[in-house]
C-alpha cells in the first residue's frame, strides 16, 4: 500500500507547484509589498503644481484612497494614465500620484498635454518617499483603506482588468464593511 | 604591432572598472567598510540579479544614498536591514533572516540532502540483502562475481 501511496503523495505535491508555478498570470518580478495590511507610510512632498503647498497623508485620512506612482519616464505610466483619468472620472476614489524621481517642468508638461487624474500630485524629486513606500518600478499603485492602512499594491500599468479584479471587491468590502 | 594590440586589450578591460558607486566616500574607513558590506548584501530590487553595488539603476543609487545616510547617522548594520526589509521584504536581502517564511529557504537543502540519503541508504541495503543470482541476464562478458 505505502508503496503505491509515497509515489502518489509525491506527485500530488509535484501537481500543486506546477499549477502554481506555471499561473499565466504570475508575474516573477513581482514582489509582495510588506506594507500590506499594515498602516502606510508617511509622507509629506511638495505638490507638483505648487511647491509652496504640500500633499501629505492627512489629505485623505478616513476615506478611501488610490496613490499611484507615477514619472513622465516611464513607459507604464504613459499606457495607465488614459485608465486613471477615466477613473479619476468616475469619482469612485480620490487618486493621489507621486511623481517619482521626475523633472517638475516634464511632469506639468505631461498633465497638460494627458490629462490630470490627481486631485494632487507630491513631488518626490530625489526618490526619498518612494523608498519609504517600497517602491522600486514605476508605475506602483496603491489602495489605502479608510483608517489608513494598504489594503492593495498593484506593480505595472493599472487597467480596468486589474481594477475588476483587485481594486473593486476590497473597495466594495470596505465600503460595505464601515457603513 | 603587438604593442598597440596590448594596449587596446588593457584599454578595453579597463572599462569594466568604471566605478558605479559615485556617492561621496566616509572619511572614517571603518564606516567605509561597513557601508562597502553591506551593499555588497543588498539586492537592487530594480535589476533583481544585481546588487546595490554592482548596479548604476537609480534605485540603487538612491538605496546607496540611503544607507550612507543611516551609517552617517551612527545606525547599526542591524538597523540599516532592518529599514530595508520594512519597506522591501525579506527579498532585499541576499542572505535573509532566519525567521517565518525564510526559515524553509534555510532548512529545505539539509532535509532534502537527509530524505535522499536515507532513500539511497534504504535501498543499497535491500539489496544487499538480496541472493546473488549467478544466471541473471548480464551482459556477456561481464564479471558476475
Amino acid at each position: 500500500m505505502i508503496r503505491f501511496a509515497i509515489p502518489l503523495v509525491v506527485l500530488a505535491l509535484m501537481i500543486l507547484v506546477f499549477i502554481k508555478g506555471l499561473d499565466p498570470e504570475r508575474d516573477l518580478n513581482a514582489l509582495p509589498s510588506p506594507f500590506l495590511g499594515k498602516p502606510a507610510p508617511q509622507f509629506e512632498l511638495p505638490k507638483l503644481k505648487n511647491p509652496d503647498e504640500t500633499v501629505s497623508n492627512e489629505h485623505y485620512e478616513g476615506e478611501l484612497a488610490v496613490v499611484n506612482v507615477w514619472a513622465t519616464w516611464c513607459v507604464g505610466c504613459r499606457q495607465e494614465h488614459g485608465f486613471l483619468t477615466e477613473l479619476a472620472a468616475e469619482n469612485l476614489v480620490p487618486i493621489y500620484g507621486i511623481n517619482w524621481r521626475d523633472r517638475r517642468d516634464e511632469a506639468l508638461n505631461w498633465l497638460v498635454q494627458l490629462g490630470d487624474p490627481y486631485v494632487a500630485s507630491g513631488y518626490d524629486e530625489d526618490g526619498r518617499v518612494g523608498i519609504d513606500w517600497g517602491v522600486y518600478g514605476a508605475p506602483e499603485t496603491f489602495l489605502i483603506s479608510k483608517d489608513g492602512r494598504v489594503l492593495h499594491k498593484h506593480l505595472g500599468p493599472l487597467s480596468r482588468y486589474s481594477w475588476e479584479k483587485d481594486f473593486a471587491p476590497l473597495i466594495a468590502a470596505e465600503t460595505g464593511a464601515t457603513q | 604591432m603587438t604593442r598597440i594590440f596590448i594596449t587596446a586589450i588593457i584599454l578595453l578591460a579597463s572599462f569594466s572598472v568604471l566605478a558605479i558607486d559615485t556617492g561621496e566616500a566616509f572619511d572614517d574607513p571603518e564606516l567605509q567598510a561597513r557601508y562597502e558590506k553591506i551593499i555588497e548584501e543588498v539586492r537592487c530590487l530594480k535589476c533583481q540579479n544585481q546588487t546595490i553595488k554592482d548596479s548604476s539603476a537609480f534605485l540603487a543609487d538612491d538605496l546607496r544614498r540611503e544607507i550612507r545616510r543611516l551609517l552617517s547617522e551612527g545606525k547599526t548594520d542591524a538597523e540599516v536591514y532592518d529599514f530595508l526589509v520594512e519597506r522591501y521584504g525579506d527579498f532585499a536581502l541576499y542572505r535573509p533572516r532566519m525567521s517565518g517564511i525564510t526559515l524553509l529557504l534555510w532548512i529545505a537543502p539539509g532535509a532534502f540532502l537527509l530524505v535522499g540519503g536515507f532513500i539511497v541508504v534504504r535501498v543499497l541495503r535491500k539489496r544487499m540483502a538480496m541472493p546473488i543470482d549467478i544466471d541473471d541476464d548480464s551482459e556477456p562478458g561481464q564479471v558476475t562475481s
